[in-house]
């Protein structure tokens, strides 16, 4: 059901390919800070304010080049926007299409049960601290896997390169020792 | 309106893609990871390549517009902040995009995955100002740099190589490796693990 790797991987840099020819790269992770200033807006009206030119904030980071974070927190209809909503609607829609993934998958992974074990409570805690670190990670980075590491090494950038290493350079240990298999 | 419709259209294949290469299966990410089966490696260094390829040699038939690239600036944090998603990464088996994907795709625990990444993003909106004074964010090595020097791009080039030529040549690179690299690899001797 997995994709032979050539035609995954021609299929997946075409989709590179046409997000820059048409638009723009592509980058998902900025999108958390879009979701998290919209709640934070909705509870505290005061986190993007309007100036004569655009878009501003209290917050610096929301505020940083010329409030485009702001802006998008303030229209969330845009197009970085709506493009991960989308993602998320054709990998719904593909996962249907073969059937969708059995209980004990969607409790967990099959690798995560084989080498840590069943328990729910640690799989959803380890989920919940991996997603704080990777997020923290990729706006420390400014981008992530997407961004940076498809979309930067593919247009030649040096930060992307950069980025790669040391994504690599960490996740490699780190899922050797987790993950031992017999 | 248009990039509306180009957002929907281009994110669900993007989406449906993550879905098919199994790039949204913390099991195969894990198993690459931790160099037993690089199927998945191969899968995107092979996509890597082909888009590397495909948007140099269009920008130099003019098919594609040189001002739709978008390079990230390079800076000391890009490197911590590669070392922290990579750790985060191995231990949720998600990254970003693939995180959203799987918890659509009905994984539980890809739910907890974005829970902890809202909280996540939401503490460097509020240590950003820090990290700004330590210097961190500084350019580095001109920052928003490519390999090469494009031509028509409003990026500097670190060498004066032409940067459609060597995009060409570093794409046609990925593909090779993607091709010569070992499905399955293994750290104890050799041993293969069975085909499913």
């Amino acid at each position: 059901m997995t994709l032979n790797w050539k035609s995954g991987g021609v299929l997946l840099g075409v989709v590179f390919f046409l997000a820059v020819a048409l638009v723009k790269p592509i980058g998902v992770s900025t999108q958390f800070v879009i979701f998290d200033g919209i709640l934070w807006n909705a509870i505290n009206p005061d986190v993007v304010t309007t100036t004569a030119d655009g878009f501003t904030s209290p917050n610096a980071y929301l505020a940083k080049s010329g409030g485009k974070y702001a802006e998008a927190v303030a229209n969330p209809i845009n197009y970085s926007f709506i493009f991960v909503l989308a993602m998320m609607v054709g990998a719904a829609l593909s996962v249907l299409a073969r059937g969708g993934l059995s209980r004990e998958e969607r409790a967990m992974p099959e690798l995560w049960r084989s080498t840590i074990g069943g328990s729910s409570l640690k799989r959803y805690a380890v989920a919940f601290v991996g997603g704080f670190i990777v997020l923290y990670g990729a706006r420390l980075a400014g981008g992530c896997t997407s961004g940076h590491m498809m979309s930067g090494m593919m247009q030649t950038a040096l930060s992307g390169y950069i980025f790669s290493a040391g994504a690599f350079a960490a996740a490699v240990p780190v899922a050797m020792f987790m993950y031992k298999e017999v | 309106m248009t990039s509306i419709i180009l957002a929907i259209v281009i994110g669900a294949a993007f989406g449906a893609t993550l879905d098919r290469v199994g790039a949204t299966n913390p099991s195969l990410i894990g198993r690459m990871l931790n160099l037993t089966n690089l199927h998945l490696m191969k899968t995107i260094l092979l996509a890597i390549g082909v888009g590397s390829i495909l948007m140099f040699g269009g920008q130099m038939i003019g098919l594609v517009d040189v001002g739709h690239m978008s390079v990230k600036a390079a800076y000391i944090g890009v490197f911590i902040g590669g070392l922290l998603l990579g750790g985060g990464w191995a231990m949720s088996g998600y990254c970003p995009g693939t995180g959203v994907c799987a918890a659509a795709s009905g994984r539980k625990d890809a739910l907890f995955f974005i829970a902890g990444g809202l909280f996540g993003a939401a503490a460097y909106m509020g240590t950003y100002p820090a990290w700004k004074a330590s210097g961190m964010l500084d350019d580095i090595a001109g920052g928003k740099v490519t390999l090469g020097t494009v031509p028509g791009a409003s990026y500097e080039g670190l060498t004066a190589i032409s940067g459609d030529l060597l995009g060409l040549a570093i794409g046609a690179v990925f593909v090779l490796v993607a091709f010569v690299l070992p499905d399955t690899a293994s750290r104890s001797g050799g041993q293969v693990q069975p085909a499913e």
